[in-house]
């Protein structure tokens, strides 16, 4: 499925310029990330008063549809659906219709016929997010909640709202991203937010088994040595090792990744004395973390999980506000006829 | 019209006015909340006019209008901030300009999702009638009328002055 900035800002935002999808951070530009910022500090308020929620959904239906499992972030969704008032369904693709042989159309037309406003959609396959908001009725909503290799920008969201809580600005900060960056969704959306709101310098840091090839497109810088990627770095985001690569050859052992590029006490002296640690969890104790470090002063992967509700609150907000804009005007045409 | 209305000489008789309806419903530390932005900015000038030490509370309402399907979401919201408990106190609500009605509904609904307040006394500056709920303010400026075509705004915070502004018929 070709996606390219101009596509994407085209199908993500209304006539109006205001946000309709939120598929991927590609084709969204500084003002928008910071709208989408703004109002996610917003609900972090609405999250520290004794009732946390607000009508803004009220009577509106959300569907969290997972083609792959994931309980986390389904559980942040799902409470960011609920604090804005919203009906929510969970609905596990993986073990229902389609292992029942119903078709992916068949199913989105049968959830489209409950009345559904927004579908929040996780899906193994690169693109199908983008494919559901082509093809779904309009002025329904559609939000990826993390699609094969390709993006997982709510998640990259949440971590420049992190960062900005922190260090107050993206100016001049120097991130390293560690790990295994080819098969990352996250490091993808996070490069792109980054490089969007102006940070000095991203550097992806891993052997090359585990970096892309087109690395050098993406506009970061390679490393392939924990101390020259985190030297003088303001942030320092681990990503998570799966077993499975361990398997695919592309890493000697565990143990020599760890030895190599896990987050140690010593190896995090490289970066700035005030730099934060982030990870975009579950977090891999002794794999690609040390406990003292993930549980250290510098970690502020608790953080992430608190704003991952806030940031799934705004979005949510800001893209059923933006189909309703477009329902509203094409109702004034129609009306004018 | 609006060259007459002069906010300071306002402030100061309605600061009389709430000082002696405080007295007479026997309230002694009320809780002081100003609706953004205008409605902060009175407060403010409350806030030192009745010497309270509490500081006073900010008030964005734009997750509670009752308008988001046909205006969406305002895009420049910004975090409310109640820096004491409302469950209990006499709340002071100050805004600048009351007409429907629906911007107190919508802050009363939010007030009460932080806690359940003992009374609240409403104060505007400015009451331009045409309600559209039954809500009605304990103290007031000045009431106005308008024209069908005009609008008014507080600007500020210094100094403090009424814009009248004439908007176009068919919009």
């Amino acid at each position: 499925m070709s996606t390219s900035p101009a596509s994407d800002r085209h199908i993500q935002l209304n006539p109006f310029g205001q946000l309709r999808h939120f598929l991927s951070i590609d084709g969204l530009d500084r003002n928008l990330l910071t709208e989408i910022l703004d109002t996610a500090d917003s609900f972090i308020e609405v999250g520290e008063r004794s009732i946390k929620k607000v009508p803004l959904l009220r009577g509106r239906t959300v569907v969290n549809l997972f083609f792959e499992a994931s309980t986390r972030t389904r559980s942040t969704f799902e409470l960011a659906a609920k604090r804005l008032s919203a009906d929510v369904l969970n609905l596990d693709i993986s073990t229902s219709a389609t292992s029942k042989g119903e078709s992916l159309s068949d199913t989105l037309l049968n959830l489209e016929a409950m009345a559904s406003d927004m579908f929040v959609v996780r899906h193994a396959q690169s693109g199908a997010p983008h494919f559901i908001a082509q093809s779904v009725t309009p002025g329904v909503a559609i939000i990826n909640a993390g699609d094969g290799r390709h993006a997982h920008p709510t998640q990259a969201m949440l971590d420049m709202l992190t960062i900005r809580q922190h260090k107050g600005r993206f100016e001049g900060l120097v991130v390293a991203i560690v790990g295994d960056i080819l098969h990352s969704r996250v490091a993808r959306s996070q490069v792109r937010a980054l490089l969007t709101l102006g940070a000095e310098e991203v550097r992806i840091v891993g052997p090359n088994t585990l970096l892309p090839r087109d690395a050098e497109t993406l506009g970061v810088k390679i490393h392939n040595d924990m101390r020259s990627g985190l030297r003088d770095a303001d942030v320092v985001i681990m990503l998570r090792l799966q077993r499975e690569r361990m398997e695919g050859a592309l890493l000697p052992s565990e143990r020599e990744f760890y030895r190599q590029y896990g987050l140690t006490t010593e190896k995090l002296a490289y970066a700035r004395p005030d730099a934060i640690v982030m990870h975009p969890g579950p977090i891999n104790r002794g794999v690609e973390i040390e406990s003292a470090v993930a549980d250290g002063p510098q970690s502020v992967i608790l953080n992430q999980v608190t704003n991952g509700i806030a940031v799934r609150m705004a979005v949510m907000s800001m893209a059923m506000s933006g189909q309703l804009a477009e329902r509203q005007a094409a109702a004034e045409t129609q009306a004018s006829k | 019209m609006t060259a007459l209305i002069n906010v300071e000489n306002l402030l100061k008789t309605m600061c009389d006015q709430l000082k002696g309806e405080l007295q007479a419903r026997s309230v002694e530390q009320p809780a002081l909340i100003g609706i953004r932005t205008g409605g902060v900015w009175l407060a403010d000038y409350l806030h030192k006019a009745l010497a309270l030490e509490e500081p006073f509370g900010e008030l964005d309402i734009s997750f509670y209008r009752d308008d988001f399907s046909r205006m969406g979401l305002n895009p420049r919201v910004r975090p409310s901030h109640l820096p004491f408990e409302t469950e209990d106190r006499h709340i002071i609500l100050v805004d600048d300009v009351i007409m429907s009605g629906r911007t107190i509904r919508a802050a009363m609904n939010e007030i009460f999702d932080y806690g359940r307040p003992a009374s609240i006394i409403l104060v505007t500056l400015l009451d331009l009638g045409a309600r559209e709920l039954p809500i009605q303010p304990d103290i007031v400026g000045q009431s106005l009328q308008l024209q069908r075509h005009q609008r008014v705004k507080l600007l500020g915070p210094d100094p403090l002055r009424v814009e009248l502004r004439e908007r176009r018929e068919n919009t």
